[in-house]
């Protein structure tokens, strides 16, 4: 498990950059510019992947509130990036997350990956290779919850829900309820951790 | 873990990571038409076969080169050892060359180990394929899979190993980890097929197959090793048999749930039935598929992470 996220009660330096209410509010928004953007009614519906952990229950919420909104049904899924990460030799080895690929596949469809926090755009990267072995999708979009900045690959989200000015010593904590024991966004002053 | 040597000290949550990551890798690569995995690219590893062996070397080489490892295979016949070459020399000489794993069975008990001692101070992990007859962990971490997979759950399980125990290192691996795994195992073989000591195993040990069929969940069948046999260890084959081969009578009495292993290579007849090995309670292929599953996992826990190799 990522070290951002450990446990909600963090030292004295946190700030909550997201209330549960902001979070609700910022999905909500998120959704309906995905139906604009994708022209969820008259294409194919596109298929929400997540990346686990936190992007799984993310990709959830969002196709939820895609279909309340346009009354379409949105597949949605999610893919483990374990094995494809670049950082895999740095590190203890780590269990495998699970890969849930809805029956729709992902041919032909445009994929949207949904994670948490944006940060150096190696999870996404890693994800997109990971896309490429279960199918060819038409397009891939990418929504996060948090753009945090301090980009290593040219990589960028399609849908952001706040975009948070850090610095590298800091660590953005996304909390949700399915994970956790409530929904926010933390920032917190940290040392080197929380890099991914 | 740098090595994987034995189950004998592996504990419970280490094995059970090992067996989700399989789980994992094994659902991940499910229905896929590229089964090909980035994981371990320009990792090297080189299995050392001192013994005849189909599935294991071939599990072991398909497990490295699915998750992209390059995979040398060393035969003791085409290699040094040939020339006399000692099994010290043979191990320096792969891991100078630059292997970062080294998968070795061999007929004397306690090869994988010897290696790890002369290999420590380097970056090399040992992988025991079976060594004379003491283990052969990842064929217990195949059978313990297929057995979670078939019964849903390992603890408070019931299993029988049945048959020559004495030659067996598959029986040794698996009584370690599966009463690790909260398993009840009981041993049943002929009195001369026990290994001295059985006493201080963790396990119950019978004669009567029949009265034990009833009350398992499964039951691990184990070839009768005529190769390391020098001497009247059973009157013969047809009585061996009789007394404690898995006939399709026998098999009847089983409950209607339980799982039929064998490690393989089957004497069909001797030790089972052919109509048994057949029968859909029997999992036979399965361990052979989760073979390879089984040891990606265990590659993958020695060689992805540099951290972790102490």
């Amino acid at each position: 498990m990522a070290p951002r996220s450990r446990g909600a009660t963090g030292p004295a330096a946190e700030r909550e950059l997201l209330t549960a209410g902001d979070v609700a509010r910022t999905v909500a928004r998120m959704a309906h510019q995905v139906i604009e953007k994708t022209a969820i009614g008259s294409a194919d519906p596109p298929v929400l992947l997540g990346i686990p952990t936190r992007g799984a229950p993310l990709a959830a919420r969002l196709a939820e509130r895609i279909t309340e909104f346009s009354d379409v049904e949105i597949p949605c899924g999610s893919i483990d990036i374990t094995l494809y990460r670049d950082d895999l030799r740095h590190r203890p080895p780590r269990p495998l997350e699970r890969t849930q690929l809805p029956d729709t596949g992902v041919d032909g469809r445009i994929v949207v990956l949904v994670d948490d926090v944006l940060f150096s755009g190696r999870t996404v990267r890693a994800a997109l290779d990971a896309l490429r072995e279960v199918g060819r999708p038409k397009a891939v979009q990418l929504a996060v919850l948090v753009d945090r900045g301090h980009r290593e690959l040219p990589i960028r989200a399609d849908y952001v829900g706040k975009n948070v000015p850090t610095s590298r010593h800091e660590e953005v904590a996304v909390l949700l309820a399915e994970v956790d024991d409530r929904d926010a966004v933390l920032l917190r002053a940290a040392g080197e951790r929380g890099r991914r | 873990m740098k090595h994987l040597l034995a189950t004998e000290g592996l504990d419970a949550a280490t094995a059970t990571q090992v067996l989700d990551t399989a789980d994992g890798l094994k659902r991940t690569l499910l229905g896929r038409e590229v089964r090909k995995l980035p994981t371990l690219r320009g990792r090297t590893v080189i299995t050392v076969f001192y013994e005849n062996s189909t599935r294991t070397r071939v599990s072991f080489e398909l497990a490295g080169k699915w998750m992209s490892a390059d995979v040398v295979n060393v035969s003791a016949g085409g290699s040094s050892v040939g020339k006399g070459e000692s099994l010290r020399d043979t191990a320096l000489t792969l891991s100078a060359a630059g292997a970062d794993c080294v998968i070795i069975r061999h007929p004397a008990s306690g090869a994988a180990h010897r290696l790890a001692d002369w290999l420590e101070g380097t970056s090399t992990s040992v992988i025991n394929a079976g060594d004379g007859m003491h283990e052969h962990p990842t064929q217990a971490l195949l059978d313990a899979a297929t057995l979670r997979e078939r019964l849903g759950s390992l603890d408070g399980r019931r299993v029988a190993i049945v048959g020559d125990v004495l030659h067996s290192r598959v029986a040794r691996s698996n009584v370690h980890l599966l009463t690790a795994l909260g398993v009840e195992v009981v041993i049943v073989a002929p009195p001369t097929l026990l290994p001295a000591g059985i006493d201080a195993w963790p396990v119950t040990v019978s004669h009567e197959l029949d009265a034990e069929l009833p009350s398992v969940d499964a039951v691990m069948m184990l070839r009768v090793q005529a190769e390391r046999m020098h001497g009247g260890f059973f009157p013969s084959a047809r009585e061996y048999s009789i007394s404690y081969g898995l006939s399709e009578g026998r098999a009847a009495l089983l409950p209607d749930h339980a799982v039929v292993l064998h490690p393989g290579p089957m004497l069909r007849g001797m030790e089972i039935a052919s109509s048994v090995a057949d029968a859909p309670s029997a999992a036979i292929t399965e361990q052979v598929r989760n073979g390879v599953h089984v040891r990606m996992a265990v590659l993958y826990h020695l060689l992805a992470g540099e951290e972790a190799r102490e």
